[in-house]
């Protein structure tokens, strides 16, 4: 429980802790992963001391637990977030996100015009480069970056 | 001798989808030219009897589809088609995936031009799934994507070089216009990092290629410079490859407005070019070439529509199997 020491926001008894969010983005995964309009408490912490990154933000939530495809949409916007399992308030399972090589219906192409953005098909972008971040368009080509990635509703 | 190059020429193509020039290599251009001329001197033999051709044309064309058709003919296939979404299920607000699962099972080869960018891609995608349902795989052709490639007019572009000047390599190749909506231009840039030439992209600025296509020019090393104005470069480009504004493609006619005419290759000013350069254009053009250097010897644009039958027989008969 190292983690929760010296932290001002209160321990959770179930649920998810993501840490080691880049300052700033914490309510942006937030509204990604649609924590706002659940019954969930959530508590977001910004720009908290971080030993590794000098500032961080964090998310917890309780009674929520993330599924596959969340992990992957956290990696494009947080690459070295961490995400921690809690059960009864401790930490059950720990999980590095990643972003894998094929992002298939998670980030939108950034061209209006791509097949993908105009027919009900699923999207699919490769990875070209971890940091800084470039995904390029499975259909047509295009590629995109941490600044202007979309993620999918 | 003919049996060996029989041999390599079904292990590349045979089978596969045309969709992105970026999917083929300098051997895989060399054996269509090898085809295309071959068919050129000796004439078509009816290696495609028997084959139905699809040829499902979402956005308006003249040169590629109709060369499409005749070549298919040449080659003894059938063809069945649409020129235009009137009249198809597609106004219905069929998708392009069911029209695709629909017709694959009518043809052996599908040719598709369609105005999204990565719709060819779709297309392919959705013929391979088929393919691991248990039917077979319908190849699919790229006769031009929206905005984004037109793999089967930079072949027919490299082989009008070629046949002209004896080669690509150490060519300096000026494409100018529409760099940023042109996807004969986008094919064309792809193809030639394949190839040692220098490049100069004549545009202005609101027109120069897009960000996408110049992350990948650095990538592959390719020597390539930006200009804005026609009369600074016309003197030391081999190629001299000129394209229509696209007005189709712009969001806002006003700004089509400010860049139309911008660029015009007459008469007066291709006497400043070198004697033996390439004066190219993909058609149809508009006001961007004069009719007075259609009568000029380096004049090559309706050389390159008449290459589209051959490169596009060769093209059909290598992915079918059938040389």
């Amino acid at each position: 429980m190292s983690m929760e020491k010296g932290l001002i926001v209160r321990l959770i008894e179930n649920g998810t802790v993501i840490d080691h969010i880049p300052p700033g983005k914490g309510i942006i995964i937030a509204e990604m992963l649609n924590l706002f309009n659940q019954d969930s408490v959530v508590i977001i912490g910004q720009n908290l001391e971080s030993t590794k990154y000098g500032r961080k933000d964090i998310i917890k939530v309780e009674n929520r637990f993330l599924k596959s495809e969340e992990y992957n949409k956290i990696a494009l916007i947080a690459p070295n977030a961490t995400v921690n399992i809690i059960e009864n308030y401790e930490i059950k399972e720990k999980k590095k996100v990643t972003i894998p090589n094929v992002i298939e219906d998670v980030a939108l192409c950034i061209n209006a015009n791509c097949i993908s953005n105009r027919e009900p098909i699923p999207s699919k972008l490769y990875l070209i480069n971890r940091n800084p971040l470039k995904l390029v368009c499975h259909y047509c080509g295009y590629e995109c970056n941490e600044k202007n990635i979309r993620l999918k509703a | 001798m003919i049996c060996r190059w029989v041999f390599i020429a079904e292990g590349r193509l045979k089978g596969r989808d045309l969709v992105s020039i970026k999917d083929l290599t300098r051997e895989d251009f060399e054996q269509i030219f090898h085809i295309a001329e071959k068919m050129k001197k000796e004439g078509y033999s009816k290696n495609l009897k028997d084959k139905i051709i699809g040829l499902l044309f979402y956005e308006p064309s003249t040169r590629t589809r109709l060369s499409f058709d005749a070549a298919a003919r040449l080659l003894g296939a059938e063809t069945i088609w649409f020129a235009g979404v009137e009249g198809t299920s597609v106004m219905k607000g069929e998708t392009l995936k069911d029209t695709i699962e629909t017709v694959a099972n009518y043809v052996d080869l599908i040719v598709l031009r369609h105005p999204c960018d990565g719709a060819a891609r779709w297309a392919a995608d959705v013929t391979t799934n088929r393919m691991k349902r248990g039917h077979k795989k319908v190849p699919v052709i790229n006769a031009g994507d929206g905005k984004n490639e037109h793999p089967t007019q930079t072949i027919l572009d490299l082989f009008t070089i070629k046949e002209r000047k004896g080669r690509i390599d150490g060519l300096c190749i000026a494409i100018i216009g529409d760099l940023k909506y042109g996807r004969t231009v986008h094919s064309l840039i792809y193809a030639l990092s394949l190839y040692d030439c220098d490049i100069i992209l004549v545009a202005p600025e609101a027109l120069q290629i897009p960000e996408h296509i110049e992350e990948f020019m650095k990538r592959k090393n390719m020597r390539y410079e930006k200009r804005s104005k026609l009369e600074e470069i016309i003197s030391i480009a081999d190629i001299l490859y000129v394209t229509r504004i696209q007005k189709e493609r712009f969001p806002d006619e006003n700004e089509y407005n400010k860049v139309k005419g911008i660029f015009r290759l007459n008469k007066e000013l291709l006497s400043k070019a070198k004697s033996d350069a390439c004066i190219m254009h993909p058609l149809p053009r508009v006001d961007e070439i004069s009719t007075d250097v259609d009568s000029d010897y380096r004049a090559c644009y309706f050389e390159q529509a008449a290459n589209g039958i051959p490169i596009r027989a060769a093209i059909m008969s290598l992915i079918l199997g059938m040389i």
